[in-house]
């Protein structure tokens, strides 16, 4: 606990790295998403946890416009990334997911090479100006995502013939490999065994210095192991955010300590 | 999910797993019967199929064969270079008349020489007996080598398309009685000249490779020109659809807002892929002809004209292949910051590629064998000449295709010409099983599993 009091004084004076402002979601007739306001502050983890179908996954795919591209979402509101509107439309939504990362539910791997996988965002922004920087970053990528030992001899074998467990560490990388500004994991570790997720937490922690990581997780454990702030969603509202600590100490809405001690979801 | 089964009333459970229950016996029986419905519509196509193609088979095969007569011809000065200077623009001036004199001159004394009974063959039906073909073909060999002029050349010469018939066993001695082209006694002798290997049956590569020849003719007519033609038309097409309706399925696809306009175009698509051939036919006529002033019975208008019909059917073939690919590999590919063209060109693409190449093909084999609209365009014409070659602006020659040439066979009197129009078919279905096995190796090659 003192651990984690020595976290919330670390946070209380970082600035805002993206905030929402009455953020609305609308998939055709349903609401699913009501008056969002959250600050998603600077180099922290911010876990969004809540019951299955509350709008974790709709709310972090507003944070880098992933709704584009569904053809039924209304997205109504304000979000700003340092300051700029996200949704003004001078921006170039390309330019936007090249800083705000997303890692998927469900993984996603490319039909192509391991290494093209992870070696794609680099590529397509140029970030490396050689073979060998490349090279570079595939590796410092896959290690992160804990997967480079486990493919180094056979980075040319498709992507899509890994377990479903290194699937997901692969995008991890994919994702990590681009170097964004701010990470969003949806379920980054439902179908990780103990060990690698282990490793990806220990990841996320490592990116915290330098960048955002938002987290949705449906294991309260891990919440409170790698994030200081946690928002906790209900039917499309966010009923309460605050730091990590005081959410799964001292909730202040019921139906938050109700969700964390188990007894709705 | 437990707790639902408890509170269901319980089902009588008994009874051992080797004897159904009464409502299992009923969905096996069930089952049986969709397998078999299944097994005899399949049975009923393929029989139905085999006697298409043993019909035609039947029909056509004696086509790639026919009767060829070989005698050594005198190339005698006095007939054919009368001025005695070997000069081809003078030469020219013998028409095949004079060769026909020749041949004919040259067959009797071939026959006199091996000592063949010519019982009963005036000398003159013996002449007959080669097709018209022969002194032109000899003519032309002449005039494009005149150091032949005095030599002593063999010449293989068609028999005429009755003896072929005989050979064949489409005429026999009851129809030569009462037909004016042929007689008994030139059958019999006929017999005997293949007994001498005078007269023999080789592979007819004129059948492949010739022009198309009069109804007085059928043993010299040949596909040269319609598989000239389609050809052109086929590489015309694809280089005139395949961008096109590749381009306009990805706008479509991936670019297109969602509204009235753009559905609407959806639906006309459809719409003109379900419009008669024939109707585009016309519709090249008007433009492309009448409109545009492009030259009848050519490659090019056909081209047009099949690549109006084809689009549709390869735009409809692409945007199914688009859509397949798996949103997740686009929501991958965006979410990593890949603009529109990015995602489209390095994962859509590429995924698509196969259904879009099998598409491609299928739309071609189908236009290869389309028929009405050409025939409106004038491409059933008799052509004998070849168009010129695909860079001297052959694509504007007068030419036929494929199934215009089966039509325009069919359509004739004489019976040789049935076994032609069959024999075309085939080379037709060659081309189609070419194309379609094409199909299914670039789909294997591209294919990829995600
Ligand atoms: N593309 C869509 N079209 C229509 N409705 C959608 C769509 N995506 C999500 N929804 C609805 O929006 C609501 C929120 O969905 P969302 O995916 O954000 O839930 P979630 O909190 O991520 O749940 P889970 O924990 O199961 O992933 C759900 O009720 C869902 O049915
Ligand atoms: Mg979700």
């Amino acid at each position: 606990m003192n651990d984690m009091r020595l976290v919330e004084r670390d946070v209380s004076n970082r600035q805002a790295k993206i905030e929402a402002r009455g953020v609305q979601v609308h998939y055709g007739e349903k609401h699913a998403l009501k008056d969002v306001d959250v600050a998603i502050l600077d180099r922290t983890v911010t876990a969004f946890i809540g019951p299955s179908g509350c709008g974790k996954s709709t709310f972090l795919r507003c944070l880098n416009r992933m709704n584009d591209t569904v053809a039924s979402a209304k997205v109504a509101g304000r979000i700003t990334l340092d300051g700029q509107d996200i949704y003004d439309p001078r921006i170039d939504p390309v330019q936007l997911r090249a800083k705000v990362g997303m890692v998927f539910q469900k993984p996603n791997p490319f039909p192509k090479s391991i290494y093209e996988n992870v070696a794609y965002g680099p590529k397509i922004h140029g970030l490396a100006r050689s073979k060998a920087e490349l090279d570079e970053i595939v590796e410092t990528s896959l290690k992160k995502a804990a997967l480079w030992n486990e493919v180094k001899d056979r980075l040319a074998a498709p992507g899509t013939g890994l377990s479903g467990g290194q699937q997901q560490r692969l995008c991890i990388a994919r994702a990590v490999a681009t170097a964004p500004e701010v990470l969003l994991m949806d379920e980054p570790c439902s179908a990780l065994d103990p060990i690698a997720t282990a490793q990806v937490e220990e990841l996320i922690d490592e990116l915290r210095s330098q960048f955002s990581v938002v987290i949705v997780t449906h294991s309260m454990q891990q919440a409170a192991r790698v994030s200081q702030k946690t928002a906790f969603f209900h039917l499309g509202s966010l009923v309460e955010y605050g730091e990590t600590g005081q959410i799964f100490t001292t909730p202040q809405d019921p139906r938050t300590e109700a969700y964390i001690t188990g007894r709705i979801g | 999910m437990t707790d639902v089964t408890a509170g269901a009333p319980e089902r009588a459970r008994g009874g051992s797993l080797l004897e159904g229950s009464a409502r299992t016996k009923r969905r096996r029986a069930r089952e049986w019967r969709m397998k078999a419905y299944g097994i005899g519509a399949i049975v009923l196509s393929l029989a139905t199929l085999f006697v298409m193609l043993a019909t035609i088979l039947m029909d056509g095969v004696s086509a790639f064969r026919q009767a060829t007569i070989t005698f050594p011809v005198t190339v005698d000065a006095v007939i054919v270079d009368k001025a005695g200077n070997r000069n081809p623009e003078e030469m020219a001036k013998v028409t095949t008349i004079g060769y026909k004199r020749l041949l004919s001159q040259a067959f009797v004394a071939h026959l006199a020489a091996e000592g063949i009974d010519t019982a009963g063959v005036p000398e003159k039906d013996l002449g007959d007996m080669l097709s018209d073909d022969g002194p032109a073909r000899l003519r032309d060999r002449v005039l494009a080598d005149p150091s032949l002029v005095g030599q002593v050349v063999e010449v293989s010469v068609y028999a005429t398309g009755r003896i072929d018939g005989y050979l064949k066993g489409r005429v026999t001695r009851a129809t030569a009685e009462r037909d004016t082209n042929v007689t008994p006694e030139q059958l019999d002798l006929a017999d005997n000249l293949v007994a001498a290997g005078i007269l023999t049956m080789p592979f007819n590569w004129g059948f492949l490779t010739g022009p198309d020849a009069s109804d007085l003719r059928p043993e010299a007519s040949g596909l040269g020109v319609a598989i000239i033609g389609s050809l052109y038309m086929m590489v015309l097409v694809a280089i005139f659809t395949v961008p096109v309706g590749v381009a306009a399925s990805i706008y479509l696809e991936e670019f297109a807002p969602k509204n009235r306009l753009t559905d609407l175009i959806e639906v006309n698509i459809s719409n003109l892929a379900a419009v008669p051939s024939i109707v585009f036919g016309i519709l090249g006529l008007a433009i492309f002809i009448n409109f545009m002033g492009l030259p009848q019975s050519s490659s090019l208008v056909g081209a047009l004209v099949i690549s109006l019909m084809t689009l549709p059917t390869i735009i409809i073939a692409t945007r199914a292949a688009i859509r397949a690919v798996p949103p997740s590999i686009r929501e991958a590919a965006l979410g990593i910051g890949a603009s529109k063209m990015q995602l489209v060109f390095h994962h859509v693409l590429p995924l698509a590629m196969p259904g879009i190449m099998t598409g491609t093909i299928l739309g071609l084999a189908s236009a290869l064998g389309e028929t009405a609209p050409l025939l409106l365009i004038g491409m059933v014409a008799f052509v004998t000449n070849y168009p010129a070659g695909p860079f001297e602006g052959g694509v504007m020659d007068p030419a036929t295709a494929l199934p215009v040439q089966v039509y325009s066979w069919a359509s004739r009197s004489d019976p040789a010409f049935i076994e032609r129009s069959s024999g075309a078919i085939i080379v037709l279905l060659v081309f189609l099983v070419i194309m379609n096995v094409a199909a299914i190796l670039l789909r294997r090659r591209f294919e990829r599993r995600w």
